[in-house]
């Protein structure tokens, strides 16, 4: 890389430092502190004692087998969250993944705020090469952030690894996310566990679908009570999760939820 | 082994058996190649018959001249038995020419193999000096006083014009070669002076090897052979040391690395890495051999050990040694190319990969796969196109490639569904926004493709889903298709 380019990424990088310190301070709730990532400076960031933990492990399960992608937005976006400009993510994927939900599209990781060009895609074959190029991977303390997806529930995905994960991500500041498409949420050693649904998204213009929102659960948190349920939207712009704009915004109730049975809206639409 | 009984290898030419190749015992007894096998058989009643296979006779050659590795990278096939070893510069280390020659004859005597030798300056002389059992060594400038007592058949001219050398009273290569050229062209071709003057070693004919050679190449022999897998990676590490020191005078940095492993027995193992950037830290390198190792399911098959190890850089590029600048980015491009190259040895390159967009409006061409290594560590370019500010995702996180096929049932022809199967799953529509027209590419799939009218549309749950209708509705027409392409997060 150039040394301009370099210079300017480093700047870029105090700036958003300064910036962070600066928004966080304004509200006073909930400010991410050293070490911590800001998810949405608002109630997930208070349930998590100011912003979640970066350096560890983190668990993300679907709620049901049509949430793995919201699960894998889920995970893209808290790497997003959690990588410094200009560093690489590192998504290490078992092939079934793929079959199943269908491979990563490069459009649809911008339309998350991710430039595709900065993700390594690691497609392996079984869980337990998943794990070791996930160890690797962790290990790497260059990379941004760390997402691991092997699929289901292998047998050499315990307790173990967890820690091992947990111990690599300490050691190297690069925040691991597990995705765990396929796996029923138990008890581990990751610093949170959350489970992620997909939520209805706050219409756009013309009852279009709108921007990608999750209903979080916290699941299991090392330091406090679980927490949750919150529905959130990503914010590609900000690299935050919002509340929707639902709740930002009154005016678009009426039209968000009608109580009109399906028929009559329907009936209006074809109208329109 | 029954010795007495005579073998004979047997090929079918026009129709019937002919001896191929006649075994020691066979050739006393008279037979020669060329023999039809009824006629031998006549002759004799106990013969052994083998048919055969020149991929086998193929693959021994092969395995040979990766044996003859050992003596110098340079090593051509020549024919269908031959071998070229240019030994430039290699000879002192087997004290001198006449002792790598009795080295090598010896050990291929060894291994149960026939072979005969000869060293001279020039390969077609050598060529010609090594089919007899002598192992001459021409000194340098003695090629055409060598070659003068030989037969003209050296000069592996075609029957008929040594038919015609013979008619002429030309009978050994010394009768050609003091006689004016121009006549000697203009009677039996330029190609008759070619070879002559080939194999006279006064002309050059370089010869080309079968592997590509190596910039710079380090190795290590022992007297006694090593098989723990402990010894090998530690001499790999020297090696790696050895050649790194080597790639730094030329202030290159190595693209890919071979590390070979010559068993006792005469067998070769080959095992390559590459790497993203120029690389020639040694540590970094005997990690990825490391990686590569630790990954064969069946590693090396050390045998009774390996007696030479040898490490070579084979693409090389300038070396930039980097600097680490006030944020240290340099030094992280650095580490991750170092994981880049560590995961590609052990899982395979192909399996690390990295985005690159495609100039296409086709959704499932759009996102092109490559492996990260080919990009180089410099420069990549950012994605081409970027969202807006504030526009929701409009391409989904994940494409189905085919796309799924599903039931759906819409309201008006040409708008979006309001309820589709999906995998046996029913979902109603609560939002929709499209078409959005994406036109098949006729100038590369020729006409006759149909227009995709794409949506994107929420269920009652909150799943966000990407849909198309593959042409549309009219009379004269099938039915069109609805197809699942994509999930939204």
């Amino acid at each position: 890389m150039s040394t301009a380019k370099a210079t300017l990424s480093a700047l870029r990088q105090r700036i958003a430092a300064i910036e962070a310190t600066a928004e966080g301070a304004g509200d006073g709730l909930a400010v991410a502190g050293p070490g911590r990532i800001a998810l949405d400076r608002d109630q997930v960031d208070a349930a998590l004692g100011g912003g979640l933990v970066r350096g560890a492990l983190h668990e993300i399960h679907a709620a049901t087998g049509a949430d793995n992608i919201a699960a894998s937005g889920f995970s893209l976006a808290l790497a997003l969250a959690a990588a410094p400009a200009g560093r690489p993510i590192v998504w290490v994927r078992q092939d079934y993944a793929a079959q199943e939900g269908g491979g990563l599209h490069g459009d649809g990781l911008a339309a998350l705020g991710l430039d595709p060009a900065a993700l390594i895609l690691v497609k392996l074959r079984d869980p337990l090469a998943v794990l070791r190029a996930g160890g690797e991977a962790a290990r790497c303390g260059a990379l941004g952030a760390v997402i691991v997806e092997p699929w289901g529930e292998p047998k050499a995905l315990d307790l173990t690894v967890q820690r091992r994960f947990q111990l690599a991500a300490e050691a190297s500041g690069v925040t691991v996310f597990l995705l765990r498409p396929g796996a029923r949420p138990k008890p581990d050693g990751a610093e949170t566990r959350w489970q992620v649904a997909s939520g209805p998204a706050a219409p756009l213009a013309m009852n279009a679908p709108g921007h990608p929102t999750f209903d979080l659960t916290l699941l299991r948190h090392r330091h406090g009570p679980p927490g949750g349920p919150w529905r959130v939207e990503w914010n590609r712009d900000a690299k935050l999760f919002k509340p929707p704009a639902l709740l930002r915004d009154p005016a678009a109730v009426p039209r968000l939820e009608p109580a009109a049975p399906p028929a009559e809206r329907a009936l209006f639409r074809l109208a329109g | 082994m029954p010795a007495e009984q005579p073998l004979v290898i047997v090929e079918k030419a026009k129709g019937a058996l002919v001896i191929a190749a006649p075994d020691a015992a066979a050739i006393d007894l008279g037979l020669a190649p060329g023999l039809s096998l009824a006629e031998a058989r006549a002759r004799l009643s106990d013969l052994v018959v083998a048919e055969h296979d020149p991929a086998a006779d193929d693959a021994l050659v092969e395995a040979i001249a990766d044996w003859c590795d050992r003596y110098t990278p340079l090593v051509a096939r020549h024919g269908a038995r031959g071998l070229m070893l240019d030994i430039t510069g290699v000879a002192h280390l087997f004290k001198g020419e006449a002792a790598l020659l009795d080295d090598l004859l010896t050990r291929l005597d060894g291994l149960g193999l026939t072979a005969f030798g000869a060293i001279a300056g020039a390969p077609a002389t050598a060529r010609a000096l090594a089919r007899s059992p002598r192992r001459t060594v021409v000194e340098p400038g003695r090629e055409a006083s060598a070659v003068r007592p030989l037969p003209i058949t050296a000069l592996g001219l075609d029957p008929a014009r040594l038919q015609a050398l013979a008619r002429a009273g030309l009978k050994t290569v010394g009768d050609l070669i003091d006689r004016p050229r121009a006549p000697l062209a203009a009677r039996f071709g330029a190609d008759c002076v070619e070879r002559l003057e080939r194999l006279a070693g006064i002309s050059e004919h370089p010869i080309s090897p079968r592997r590509p050679v190596p910039v710079a190449l380090a190795e290590r022999i022992f007297f006694q052979p090593i098989a723990l897998a402990s010894d090998i990676e530690a001499t790999l590490a020297r090696l790696a040391a050895d050649v790194a020191s080597l790639l730094e005078t030329r202030g290159e940095g190595g693209r890919s690395f071979e590390a070979s492993f010559y068993r006792v027995d005469g067998d070769v193992r080959r095992i390559t890495v590459a790497t993203a950037r120029p690389n020639r830290a040694p540590k970094a390198i005997a990690r990825l051999f490391h990686e590569k190792l630790d990954a064969l399911s069946d590693p090396l098959e050390a045998g009774f050990g390996f007696d030479l190890i040898r490490l070579g850089a084979f693409r090389t590029e300038p070396f930039v040694a980097a600097q680490a600048s006030l944020d240290g980015h340099a030094l992280d491009d650095e580490a991750v190319a170092d994981l880049v190259d560590r995961l590609g040895a052990r899982f395979g390159p192909e399996r690390v990969l990295g985005f690159v967009p495609e100039d296409t409006h086709i959704p499932e061409r759009r996102t092109r796969m490559v492996p990260v290594f080919t990009l180089g560590g410099e420069g990549r370019a950012s994605w081409d196109e970027l969202p807006a500010a504030g526009e929701p995702p409009l391409r989904p996180l994940s494409l189905f490639d085919p796309p799924e096929p599903v039931e759906a049932l819409g309201e008006v022809p040409d708008g979006p569904p309001l309820s589709f199967r999906w995998r046996r799953v029913l979902h109603q529509v609560a939002r929709a926004e499209g078409p959005e027209r994406i036109a098949p590419e006729w100038w590369r799939d020729g006409a006759g493709g149909l227009d995709r009218d794409y949506f994107r549309v929420e269920d009652r749950k909150g799943c966000r889903f990407w849909l198309y209708r593959e042409g549309f509705y009219a009379a004269d027409r099938p039915q069109p298709r609805w197809f699942l392409h994509g999930l939204f997060a």
